[in-house]
């Protein structure tokens, strides 16, 4: 049955194609690119004309005020949301309105919530494991055995995010700062080619801030990753370029220093926080 | 191997230890003990316990697909009923000539109803072999059916359940009619025997509650193969958080799907066993109640365990035939406050009286699961 | 018996009394002789008879020929007075004067000696009476008697009614004459331009008699008669096509009225209780416990239902939501078991303290009878009713929802309960009133559902699946989207009935809701946004 929906299924990508790499075509440029989309809430526009180019490699900061749209964007990326119109590409390949999450995450686009939500009953390893770049699919899930190596890339994962010591421990019974490692270090786990970050140092001390900026920004580069963030401080620390939303849409871009300078933005976002 | 592996572990070694012991003295007391020996099984007791058996057995696939894949099923005996038609089918084409109107081929109802020939789907059912396939067959393409529709929009929590439960009333209503070619109101009865053995001969009921006890077995360690797999984690995942579990890259929907069948098959096998055992099936078998009792019985054992499903279901009938022997009246009162006091006060059944250490089974109520379920 | 026969005394001082009655006498001796003579005369002059009586013009002589033709017109014999039977069981029958229609109590049935009366002079009496009626002042009598005479004009009447019709004031009595006599026509003498009258006629006789033309050997006639069958047919298709409807809304309004409470303890509160269909029951066993309170006033006692079926329901519910539900919030699931157990309970309840079996719960006189809109379709007035309580209903909740404080309050804890908290509402009170508020719209339900349907222990079970539906189907929620998939759901299953059958129809619809959700998982009418994903 499964098999036979896959091949009927045009827009299914076949899991020997996102195993190793993921496919995605960035040889023309950026890795994400959204077209004048636009959302609507029971005629609330959430998203409208929104234009937004994420480069390969790039680390990229979205912040704007409550309601700016921002958890909208990631919605719409990840397949949660269908916009109403516009076009969503991930390299210039994929037509990311065509398909749906479990998808769009085989093809390499990893997300990490506002809420951190981890599989609260399933110990911290066995999150790591579920999040491991695998077959995904029904039966393969079934047999699967846990081989040394993925132990090793596990364990890798769990010293990076200085979670070894609660290896074995529910995921329920963690802190919310060590949630959020958890979450990261699922993603990491996953080998994105994109993270889409939701406010990642909520809820975490100073020190642990630092110790997340430190880990993003060893990211970029290598992956490209969007962080919607509202600290400011946190923001400045991380980022090179940054873009603000507004009422669904872009109002200024650019670098920290220049969209502070902005006077739209101060009068919208800063101004008020100032 | 998935399959092999739970019986590696220490609790389905005991589970299964206790279960084989169980089916040996039970028929060595039935076989060996004088009729008059205050220890001696009856023959009665003998198919009571084959078929309180058979409902341990459909309580452990509800909790495959309620305790570890937080899909409350309100229509398993939807499933259940389907292995009994299928198994009753068999039994009716065994009578042969035997029945009231000596019809070799049409079984007694459609000869009263002046059918002149079988319809189409009952061709095959004079095979054993075809008959047990349609046993796993008829609910798992039901199942098949019912969920890949549900899961693929996205059904869950009480929806899912509600139409479950419209699922197993529909049924009812149409397993009611005459026209449907089984028995209607009445069902499948008078069976006379199964694969050559008089049903009525105590060597027949005592095999038949060995073949349920090793069914179970098996359920057991198929499920418990399952839970203990990766696939099973990523069930919990599935219960506990959907949508992050999509955006690992699970196909949510397929693994909904898969567990959903298999517990299905194994709901039919259950309902397969029970029929020749009480000899009969009607569409009372699809009555909503009795597919939302299983899911007490299951409740009162503890989800997401399996053993407690298999202790829910033999407590819960148990306590219904004393009551119903004593007073009848005061069942649906017990019943009703059991529904109200297990889930109240009693979140995690008797498994979680029995073993207050935190597993990583059954932490249904930690604030996530909560929310996967709203 | 002993009280009858101390009565009898009372009756000899009756007979005793008869001749002071001087004056009555003196005026009744022209009907004491004519029924006189139909009692005495042979079944041929008896005709004779009845039709002096009945051009007597007496206003008695309707009363006196309507007991003839059934057998109730008769003399005691021992007095010789005339008298009309007004109950004739057992051995001793209640009797009136036929002339003054004084009640003269009980008479040995043996002292009764009854006017004999056959079939042919029945047939005569029914179009004698009629005329009497068409001679009527009363309007609506003289209606109701043209309509009777269709298909029953005889040879003699049909002389007399072109005359009739022209002295005839009234357009309506005017048409039921003039198609009675069109239908006399066409069958008795295959007149075409009477078929023309009966064009569009929804009358059965009418129907009976150009069929009759159909079949004859005239082959203008014929092909009238078709033309005229064909309007008539496409105006039934059209009349059968409103009664669906009509028994469509009436079945949605059913549903509306059983899933609307549950659209607001479901849909608003998000609390699965499965006990709705219980509480329903409830409502429907407050109109049975209130009409046993006030007997012999089932009217009073169902319309003080109202209040009390919606206080008992309430009480009983919020009785749930205290004990039970409260405990287990944000658990749907275990809420959705907990109260089918409370369901059960209630259930074996009912049947314990009242009684297996269903329970009669009288319709009041003003609630009974059918309107009719034309002689093919007439509309039951009980479900007209319950349509439009309904409605009233539906309304009533709107307005608390929109209006009221505790509509603004409900919706406030709905959306953000702690948010609401902190602003000062009691989000406890809030849940108390709100159930109660969706309770007692199930004892409403049951209140109405005591007039259409058997009052028993399992009258909310066989609700309880489709409430759901009908809330699930119009979007959680969302009242407007209820009242739409109620009355749609209800129409859509009465369409399908007639083909299907009323099993296999509510399988369908069943079928249909699954499929449906497929398509649209939210209902309806879904409430969209980031919210509502959770």
């Amino acid at each position: 049955m499964s098999i036979f929906q896959e091949l009927s299924d045009r827009e299914h990508v076949f899991e020997f194609l996102t195993q190793v790499q993921s496919p995605v075509d960035v040889r023309h440029g950026p890795i994400l690119y959204l077209d004048d989309v636009n959302v609507s809430f029971d005629g609330f526009k959430a998203i409208n004309n929104l234009n937004l180019t994420i480069d390969d490699g790039e680390l990229r900061c979205i912040i704007g005020p409550n309601g700016a749209g921002k958890t909208t964007m990631m919605d719409i990326i990840t397949g949660k949301t269908r916009p109403d119109s516009g076009s969503v590409w991930f390299g210039s390949r994929h037509n990311l309105l065509t398909m749906n999450e479990p998808d769009i995450a085989s093809l390499g686009i990893g997300r990490k919530f506002q809420k951190p939500t981890v599989f609260e009953a399933l110990t911290v390893f066995e999150n790591l494991e579920l999040a491991m770049a695998a077959d995904k699919r029904v039966f393969p899930t079934l047999t699967a055995i846990m081989k040394p190596e993925f132990r090793d890339r596990i364990d890798e994962v769990l010293e990076m995010i200085g979670l070894k010591e609660l290896r074995d421990a529910l995921a329920g019974i963690l802190s919310h700062g060590q949630k959020q490692w958890l979450e990261i270090g699922m993603l990491l786990m996953q080998k994105p080619r994109l993270l889409l970050v939701d406010e990642p140092v909520a809820g975490m001390t100073e020190q642990e801030m630092e110790r997340t900026a430190e880990l993003l920004t060893s990211l970029a580069g290598k992956q490209s990753v969007v962080v919607v963030e509202h600290d400011m401080g946190f923001v400045r620390s991380i980022a090179r370029k940054v873009t603000v939303l507004h009422q669904g849409s872009v109002l200024a871009e650019g670098s920290m220093d220049q969209v502070s300078n902005d006077p739209e933005v101060i009068k919208v976002y800063l101004g008020e926080e100032a | 191997m998935w399959l092999t592996r739970p019986l590696q572990e220490r609790s389905t070694q005991i589970f299964l230890g206790v279960l084989f012991a169980a089916l040996v003295v039970v028929s060595a007391l039935h076989v060996f003990m004088p009729q008059d020996s205050a220890l001696y099984v009856s023959s009665y007791t003998v198919t009571l316990l084959g078929k309180y058996l058979c409902y341990a057995l459909l309580a452990v696939a509800v909790d495959l697909v309620w305790g570890y894949l937080g899909i409350l099923s309100l229509g398993h005996g939807a499933f259940f009923a389907l292995g009994g038609y299928a198994m009753g089918m068999y039994l009716m084409r065994q009578i042969g000539d035997r029945g009231v109107y000596g019809d070799p081929i049409l079984p007694d109802f459609m000869v009263f109803l002046n059918w002149q020939e079988l319809p189409w789907y009952w061709l095959g059912f004079d095979m054993a072999w075809f008959a047990f396939v349609m046993v796993l067959l008829a609910p798992g393409i039901l199942a098949l059916v019912f969920g890949f529709l549900a899961f693929r929009s996205r059904v869950t929590g009480v929806y899912l359940s509600i139409i479950t439960q419209a699922l197993t009333f529909a049924l009812m209503l149409a397993f009611f009619r005459n026209e449907m070619g089984f028995g209607g109101n009445n069902g499948l009865t008078d069976f006379k025997d199964i694969l050559g053995f008089d049903l009525r001969t105590d060597a027949t009921r005592l095999g038949l509650f060995i073949a349920t006890g090793i069914a179970l077995a098996i359920g057991y360690v198929v499920c418990r193969g399952i839970v203990t797999s990766k696939l099973g984690r990523v069930s919990v995942a599935c219960r506990d958080a959907e949508a992050r579990t999509r955006f690992l890259g699970y196909r949510v929907e397929r693994v909904q799907l898969f567990v959903f069948v298999v517990s299905a098959m194994l709901a039919g096998v259950a309902g397969a066993l029970y029929v020749p055992q009480v000899g009969i099936i009607n569409p009372s078998e699809f009555s909503p109640l009795f597919s939302i009792e299983i899911v007490v019985w299951v409740a009162l054992g503890g989800r997401a365990t399996l053993y407690g499903a298999v202790i829910g279901a033999l407590l819960v009938n148990y306590a219904k035939t004393v009551f119903t022997g004593v007073m009848p009246d005061a069942w649906l009162f017990a019943l009703g406050g059991l529904f109200v006091l297990v889930t109240v006060f009693l979140p995690k059944g008797i498994a979680g009286l029995l073993f207050r250490k935190k597993k990583a089974d059954d932490t249904s109520h930690t604030p996530a699961a909560q929310e996967a379920t709203a | 018996m002993g009280i009858i026969r101390s009565l009898s005394p009372l009756l000899v001082v009756c007979f005793l009394l008869w001749p002071a009655l001087t004056q009555a006498q003196v005026e009744d001796t022209e009907a004491q002789q004519l029924l006189t003579a139909l009692a005495e005369s042979s079944f041929k002059e008896k005709k004779d008879v009845v039709n002096r009586i009945a051009g007597s013009g007496d206003e008695r002589a309707r009363g006196w020929l309507e007991a003839f033709a059934s057998n109730k017109l008769g003399r005691i014999e021992s007095s010789g007075q005339f008298i009309i039977v007004l109950e004739n069981r057992g051995r001793d029958w209640t009797v009136e004067s036929a002339l003054t229609r004084e009640n003269l109590g009980e008479v040995s049935r043996r002292d009764i000696d009854t006017i004999r009366v056959n079939n042919a002079l029945r047939n005569e009496l029914e179009g004698i009476l009629s005329v009497i009626d068409l001679k009527s002042p009363d309007e609506d009598n003289r209606l109701s008697a043209a309509r009777a005479l269709k298909g029953s004009v005889d040879d003699t009447l049909a002389e007399r009614l072109p005359e009739l019709i022209d002295a005839e004031e009234s357009e309506s009595v005017q048409a039921a004459l003039t198609e009675a006599l069109a239908i006399y026509r066409v069958e008795e003498q295959g007149d075409v331009a009477a078929v023309a009258t009966l064009s569009g006629s929804l009358n059965s006789e009418a129907r009976a008699a150009l069929q009759q033309a159909m079949r004859s050997d005239d082959p203008q006639l014929v092909s009238a008669a078709q033309a005229a069958m064909k309007s008539i047919e496409q105006k039934l298709k059209l009349n059968r096509a409103a009664e669906t409807l009509y028994f469509g809304l009436s079945l949605g309004s059913v549903l509306v009225l059983a899933a609307i409470g549950l659209a607001i303890t479901f849909g608003v509160m998000g609390v699965i209780n499965m006990a709705h269909g219980e509480l329903i029951m409830l409502g429907a066993y407050t109109t049975w416990g209130m009409q046993q309170l006030l007997p012999g006033q089932p009217g009073l006692a169902l319309v003080l239902s109202i209040p009390a079926g919606f206080l008992v329901a309430a009480l009983a519910g919020i009785a749930i939501e205290r004990s039970v539900i409260q405990h287990l919030k944000g658990r749907p699931l275990e809420t959705l078991l907990a109260t089918f157990g409370v369901s059960l309970i209630l259930q074996q309840l009912v049947r314990t303290v009242i009684s297996p079996l269903n329970r009669t719960v009288i319709t009041p006189d003003w609630m009974s009878g059918s309107v009719m809109i034309n002689e093919a379709l007439s509309l039951t007035l009980n479900r007209m009713y319950v349509i439009g309580f309904a409605l009233v209903v539906f309304a009533g909740l709107m307005l608390i929802m929109r209006k009221t404080r505790l509509g603004l309050e409900v919706r406030a804890v709905t959306q953000n309960r702690a948010m609401a908290r902190s602003m000062g509402i009691k989000a406890t009170k809030v849940d108390i009133l709100t159930f109660g508020l969706g309770s007692g719209v199930a004892g409403l339900a049951g209140v109405a559902l005591s007039q259409i349907t058997n009052v028993g222990p399992n009258l909310g079970q066989s609700y309880i699946i489709d409430s759901f539906m009908v809330v699930v189907f119009g979007g959680v929620g969302n009242l407007w989207g209820t009242l739409l998939a109620g009355l749609s759901l209800g129409t859509i299953n009465q369409l399908l009935e007639p083909w299907a059958g009323a099993v296999l129809a509510k399988i369908l619809v069943l079928v249909l809701i699954i499929l449906f959700i497929q398509k649209r998982p939210k209902g309806l009418f879904p409430q969209k946004g980031r919210a509502a994903e959770g």
